[in-house]
């Protein structure tokens, strides 16, 4: 009974039983639904062993809207628990641990595999490619990213979740003061999913630097395609570090080495500085592909061209640049002196101005141009001024002097949320709504999905406006409760009623997924939205080998110039195409990666040891097998594309939701 | 309409926040750190809303006049490229608008990085402020006193806070005073602050330091010098002396309420010995300033490198 002793959960509550029953018994609903509707056989060849970047990109779209369920139930249980002065919802225990896994949730498994699902699914359409340029490592990094997203969420019901904060600051987060297994989860279920990503940013900058379509220079890219491009420039440059500092990190909590204690040599800010020369990039990795979206979809539903384009670009890279060079803002307060806060906070307050650059390119998009409010639009719109809100007070927090009061409060927390989530929430949704005809052939349905934007924008801002108040009122982030002396009280109520608010808004938006699955119509045609970039060239949803003729781009709106200016996107006969097989051993990887993770969480040595034989007997095999990949013959694409066409003929009316215009 | 909304919503806080039944804690300083701060927050906010407001206009310039359902059904939008003079004047604003907060910021780090306006001429007040979990002792090594979770100071004085953690970081914050700064194990912080009115002030750390996070809150009360002495003369007739087996028990893990004692702990548990100094300029003074003992582990440190 012994070994099985260290399974269990340190600080168990009826909701972590709740939790563990629910487990179990989706677990066996999953299993039993499969096997009564013989779907094993279906989902091993069409998705486990799948390299399609579009099914790879669904598969991180789901996840995504799993973990933000996940982490929303989170942020509600924490919002709950600040509603009302000592209020006794969660212990103090619980809520570092909510608070923990909310923060980690949302950043590395939730707004992660959004920014990748649209990666995977909107790049290699834009620049015109059949695929990605390494098809099976893409399969690999999304089942490393699943595998580390599994082993972090079974850590509430299995030895504990991490209790130290997303930023697991050490020493609090060594095992002097975090004991349980809950900060090895961390460590490890991260590194797994990293090792995830930065293969993603290898995979997508191969992509579109040697894969683009003929005709497509650099400077004629679709803008989500370069804001994809410098996000995963800022992967390379920033994940390794995170890999380390996570390698570190856990050889300190289980090997006992001392590179974050505080004794022996050991210096707990090199962790602060480690986390940071990460974490910063990484919030611009969250946010390019989000500018991307909204590049898109505000030129689209503008009915014209992005203005400024070139500008557009220039500020990415001046921004990339920066995002390297401000680190040290996230510990004004560390008491580096004078000087070297200075030099950081002006570097950060410089992103300021190609961020605003960007801002006041969107906002001459519209200019002249012929708005249409549908639902990606809508969340762009709220977009601006929120996220300017937003800036503004980043401008705020990097006056280091000021910083001193702002830091570790409220003001902080509303910050962030307030430029992550109408930056890179709003984008998604935006992109989901506007993807989604390209990925399913159907339409989201529009007046729910307002509805669900109404919600959401307004829940957000009742959620967190309130915070900057109470952080100048000098309410701590992380606190578990407040005494009612302190007057914080009727605010985080407000923010309570907004997250409930934000609540609403998440349920509707899924409710719509299954409303528009039954009610939408189906054939809305290959252009919904009277779009304008390559990615609409093709049929909706898109077959499996993307455009039956490689594509000629002369501009950055290729689709838009074939549609208004009779430009020739299709030359020549069709001919066979060549695609990658399918392939069980990422799935396996994935599997034998969680396997090894685990084992190393418990530190279990001997199943650590096969585990991590097991990842390189594959890596080796795989250096000895012959895949030459398969062809589609020209009869198969001839049919595919003639059902295509036929279904557009049948297609009777043109869709209200901007067909018309055109 | 949205926008109009958040933009109401917005100006109503505005409202609230400026006016106020009772001024945010950090909106409403008592000394001359928080007092420099308080005023770049005004600041920095009403820039900031003037950028806010230029962005909410435009926005809701286009939106209006340029939404489908105002424009003819044959209106087809221009093709627009960049405009160099025109992005010129939205690089150029924001540039201009950083260079004047930078120039601020710059002034005001070496400000609150340094002894207080107005009180250089005056020999500062040391306290060391040491963190565990979960509570805060404060030895005041001249006046030979130790406390536990609240703070005496004399106003009108320069006050030198020495921060060093016993445990996780924490950071030391008295907002109606100045900003906070990180105490940590392996290094000393300093942090200077002043009050300039007598009264009771709340004090925390604010850095996430685990299970009493929250409760880890100290009171400040400042008091005239002739106040201070008097509590200084009170302390050393009622108060037990701090030995190192009652440190030890202070320091494990709970919450303990005010506690007082005579002698500190400087003595048998040292600060650490690295200074994590602010400035260079700074260093040379301290140094006189903290006398022998720090001197001579300074020594020891050079003698084991």
């Amino acid at each position: 009974m012994e070994f099985f002793e260290r399974f269990a959960v340190p600080n168990p509550n009826p909701a972590i039983y709740a939790s563990m029953v629910a487990i179990v018994v989706v677990s066996l609903a999953i299993i039993i639904g499969l096997t009564y509707f013989k779907k094993w056989g279906y989902l091993w060849r069409e998705w486990l062993t799948t390299v399609d970047h579009k099914k790879i990109g669904m598969m991180y779209l789901i996840s995504a809207l799993l973990m933000l369920f996940r982490g929303g139930v989170d942020a509600l249980m924490l919002r709950a628990q600040l509603s009302m002065p000592d209020n006794k919802l969660l212990d103090p225990q619980h809520y570092n641990e909510v608070f923990s896994t909310h923060g980690i949730v949302m950043i590395i498994f939730m707004a992660m595999p959004f920014i990748f699902a649209f990666m995977n699914l909107i790049v290699p359409l834009q620049i015109g490619a059949r695929d990605v340029a390494f098809p099976r490592l893409n399969a690999i990094s999304f089942w490393l990213f699943a595998a580390g997203a599994m082993l972090f969420n079974i850590s509430f019901v299995i030895g504990g979740s991490p209790d130290a904060g997303w930023t697991s600051y050490f020493p609090l987060a060594g095992t002097e003061f975090s004991e349980s297994v809950g900060t090895n989860y961390y460590m490890i279920a991260i590194q797994i999913s990293g090792i995830g990503s930065l293969m993603t940013g290898i995979n997508m900058i191969t992509t579109i630097l040697k894969m683009r379509a003929p005709g497509m220079t650099l400077m004629k890219m679709p803008m989500f395609t370069w804001a994809s491009f410098m996000a995963c420039v800022i992967i390379i440059f920033a994940f390794p570090v995170l890999t380390i500092a996570l390698l570190m990190g856990t050889t300190d909590r289980l090997f006992a080495t001392n590179f974050f204690t505080t004794t022996n040599g050991g210096m707990d800010m090199l962790w602060a500085n480690f986390f940071w020369v990460w974490g910063h990039p990484e919030v611009y990795i969250l946010i390019l592909p989000a500018f991307g979206i909204y590049s898109e979809v505000i030129s689209t539903f503008s009915g014209r061209n992005l203005y400024g384009y070139k500008s557009m670009v220039g500020s990415m890279v001046i921004i990339s640049l920066l995002s390297f060079l401000v680190w040290t803002h996230h510990f004004f307060t560390m008491g580096q002196g004078a000087l070297t806060n200075s030099i950081f906070s002006i570097s950060t307050m410089a992103i300021a101005v190609p961020t605003g650059v960007k801002i006041f390119n969107w906002l001459l998009t519209m200019w002249k141009g012929k708005i249409r409010f549908t639902v990606p639009m809508l969340y762009s719109v709220g977009f601006i001024p929120l996220f300017t809100i937003g800036g503004v007070t980043g401008v705020m927090l990097a006056m280091s002097a000021a910083d001193y009061q702002y830091h570790n409060t409220m003001f902080l927390v509303a910050h962030f949320h307030n430029t992550i989530i109408p930056g890179v929430v709003f984008a998604m949704l935006a992109g989901l709504t506007y993807y989604w005809p390209k990925m399913f052939g159907f339409m989201l349905n529009e007046r729910i999905g307002k509805w669900g934007f109404w919600f959401l924008s307004i829940g957000f801002v009742l959620a967190f406006f309130p915070m900057y108040i109470t952080g100048l009122n000098g309410q701590a982030r992380r606190m578990y409760t407040y005494s009612e002396a302190t007057g914080f009280g009727p605010l985080n109520f407000v923010a309570f009623i907004g997250a409930g608010l934000m609540a609403i808004a998440f349920c509707l938006i899924v409710y719509n997924i299954f409303y528009s699955i039954k009610h939408s119509p189906r054939n809305v045609g290959d252009d919904p939205w009277n779009a304008r970039s390559l990615e609409w060239a093709t049929h909706n949803p898109v077959p499996e080998y993307n455009f039956a003729r490689t594509p000629h781009v002369a501009s950055s709106e290729a689709f838009w110039d074939a549609k208004k200016h009779g430009h020739e996107l299709f030359k020549g006969e069709i001919e066979e195409i060549h695609m990658p097989n399918y392939s069980g051993v990422p799935f396996i990887m994935g599997v034998i990666f969680f396997i090894c993770g685990f084992s190393f969480v418990f530190s279990l040595w001997i199943p650590a040891i096969v585990s991590l034989i097991g990842i390189f007997a594959c890596m080796v095999l795989r250096s000895f097998e012959k895949d030459d990949g398969r062809l589609i013959s020209v009869e198969e694409i001839k049919a595919t594309e003639s059902k295509f066409e036929s279904a557009e003929e049948i297609k009777t009316a043109v869709s209200t939701y901007g067909g018309a215009n055109s | 309409m949205k926008l109009k909304g958040t933009l109401l919503l917005l100006l109503s806080m505005l409202v609230v926040f400026l006016s106020g039944c009772e001024p945010l804690l950090v909106l409403d300083p008592k000394g001359p750190q928080a007092e420099r701060q308080a005023s770049d927050i005004m600041i920095s906010i009403g820039i900031m809303a003037f950028i806010v407001i230029v962005v909410m206009v435009l926005l809701v310039y286009m939106l209006v006049k340029y939404r489908a359902s105002r424009l003819p059904d044959d209106y087809e939008p221009p093709h627009i490229e960049g405009n160099p003079i025109l992005e010129g004047i939205l690089i150029g604003v924001p540039i201009i608008i950083v260079a004047i907060l930078s120039f601020i910021t710059v002034k005001s780090n070496y400000i609150v990085e340094s002894t207080p306006e107005g009180y250089e001429d005056q020999e500062p007040l040391v306290i060391y402020a040491s963190s565990s979990n979960w509570k805060w002792h404060f030895s005041y090594p001249e006046q030979d006193i130790e406390t536990v979770n609240y703070l005496y100071i004399p106003t009108d004085r320069p006050i030198e806070f020495k921060l060093y953690s016993f445990g996780p970081i924490t950071s030391f914050w008295i907002p109606q005073l100045g900003g906070q700064k990180y105490a940590m194990a392996d290094m000393v912080t300093t942090l200077h602050l002043a009050a300039d009115t007598p009264g009771e002030y709340m004090g925390r750390n604010a850095n996430f330091s685990g299970k009493g996070f929250a409760e880890n809150t100290f009171t400040v009360t400042a008091m005239t010098q002739t106040k201070f002495d008097e509590w200084v003369d009170e302390v050393h007739e009622t108060a037990e002396p701090l030995t190192e087996d009652t440190f030890e028990q202070l320091l494990e893990p709970g919450h303990l309420g005010r506690m007082t004692f005579t002698g500190t702990h400087l003595g048998f548990s040292p600060a650490p010995e690295h200074e994590h100094s602010d400035d260079e300029m700074d260093s040379g003074e301290e140094h006189k300033m903290h006398a022998e003992k720090e001197r001579e582990m300074h020594t020891e440190h050079a003698a084991h490198e």
